[in-house]
């Protein structure tokens, strides 16, 4: 039997928001809870504005380093840690998301796992949030690829806000994101 | 002394929106198309890059994709589960009072990954316009009328053999400001997740035969004329129902998995 070949993508459109979104959908631990984090950031366009319809989404490990396996990502129960999360962007282009440091999974290099969609991105974008590296750390495989841009994988500690990253998304541009191809996407 | 000189009127736009017309958009349509042609490629997705579309002129990235293993977390998906949903949530005309207007239909078909398999227990999401083809939102101000018994939501989980179904209205095409006069051909939205989050995928499912194909510059961002077909939903008179409904069939093909399937991953399926 041949391979099958992957149905293509497509824009997520302009009116995603009243079927995507749901309660709880940025909030992957309850705001409040010991040790809660804001992972936040603005998806810009090559224009250096804001995004308004853009939605991101994270998935990442809990701050033990274990894949979440728990269900309930749409059902928030205020227990259960699911690790997946979806914010779409306000008129600002910023999104929020109410969670943890994820830890490493296996001993690499921990970060959100990050997609991107928008009305205007024909396909959806992968990318990664790494958390802020430690002095001594050694950039891994991809970021050492990414060489001088490997900044804009990097979320970054927000001075003003105790416990906050930010992670800029750049669609175009100054800054541009780096996006990513995993083995089998092709032609995006 | 000043000569006045009568603004021309710009062949490209139209004289009341200013808008550029569907000839501007047609031309560039066909010219990337027969670039491609030429080209003997074999395109599979859509272009990031596709100026007729002219909302992605600034939201595309310019710089290639870079290529990268997954690891640790991207080799999982975000798990789903019965309470996640409501199996109500799958039928599209029982979740108001009354009955939406439209042509009731069938939507089903199977989700599988790039090696073949049957995507099992993962999420499914849809959202679509009415059959007057206005959706309920409050950037949609086209007037049609808006159906008070129809969301245009949906949502389910596959089943183990990887299937999903939904029941709903057929949606109708909408116009939009692309460009003068432009209009989207019918379309339902499709969100799905694989059993690694690289499949992750948003596409849109269309009806065969429809005439506003070779005019949507969304749709032709996919340029490869077979890869544009593969979401091309199948009329299938058996899905279709007596006196009820009528059935259209649309398989999913995500990206392969690569981490090895484990027995766990199939006890946790059931």
């Amino acid at each position: 039997m041949s391979t099958p070949i992957p149905t293509p993508g497509q824009t997520v459109g302009p009116f995603f928001h009243y079927a995507l979104p749901y309660p709880g959908d940025r909030d992957l631990v309850a705001p409040g809870t010991p040790g809660a984090i804001l992972l936040y950031g603005v998806v810009r366009d090559g224009a250096g504005n804001g995004v308004p319809d853009a939605m991101i989404e994270i998935w990442q490990a809990d701050p033990s380093g274990r894949v979440p396996r728990a269900t309930g990502s749409l059902r928030r129960d205020g227990f259960a840690f699911t690790g997946f999360g979806r914010s779409s962007t306000d008129r600002t282009g910023r999104y929020t998301f109410t969670t943890q440091r994820p830890g490493a999974v296996g001993g690499a290099l921990p970060f959100f796992a990050v997609t991107v969609f928008a009305r205007g991105l024909p396909n959806r974008l992968f990318t990664r949030a790494y958390l802020p590296l430690a002095d001594d750390a050694t950039p891994d495989a991809l970021l050492a690829a990414a060489g001088d841009r490997s900044e804009v994988l990097l979320a970054r500690e927000d001075p003003e806000i105790p416990g906050a990253l930010r992670f800029d998304i750049t669609l175009q541009g100054e800054g541009e994101s780096i996006f990513l191809a995993f083995p089998g996407h092709s032609g995006a | 002394m000043e000569e006045t000189v009568a603004p021309q009127p710009d062949p490209d736009r139209h004289p009341v929106t200013g808008l550029e017309t569907q000839a501007v958009i047609d031309a560039e349509i066909t010219r990337i198309a027969h670039d491609y042609e030429q080209s003997g490629g074999s395109e599979t997705q859509p272009r990031l890059d596709y100026p007729p579309y002219r909302s992605s002129l600034l939201r595309h990235p310019t710089k290639d994709l870079q290529h990268a293993d997954p690891e640790g977390i991207e080799l999982w998906a975000p798990c789903f589960g019965e309470r996640d949903i409501d199996p109500l949530e799958a039928d599209l005309t029982i979740q108001r009072d009354g009955e939406p207007i439209g042509e009731r239909m069938v939507v089903a078909g199977r989700v599988l990954d790039g090696d073949g398999r049957p995507v099992r227990r993962q999420l499914v999401e849809i959202w679509q316009a009415n059959a007057g083809g206005r959706y309920v939102h409050k950037r949609d101000q086209h007037p049609a009328p808006l159906d008070p018994n129809f969301t245009g939501v949906g949502r389910c989980l596959t089943d183990d053999e990887g299937n999903y179904r939904f029941t709903t209205i057929k949606p109708g095409p909408y116009p939009w400001r692309n460009h003068h006069n432009a209009w989207r051909p019918a379309h339902i939205h499709f969100s799905l997740f694989g059993t690694e989050f690289t499949q992750r995928l948003v596409t849109q499912m269309y009806f065969p035969g429809d005439p506003l194909f070779a005019l949507d510059p969304i749709y032709q961002t996919i340029v490869d004329p077979s890869a544009r077909a593969r979401l091309l939903a199948t009329y299938d008179h058996d899905l279709t129902q007596h006196e009820w409904a009528t059935g259209y069939r649309w398989d999913i093909v995500l990206t392969g998995s690569h981490r090895t399937p484990l027995e766990s991953d199939v006890e946790e399926g059931l």
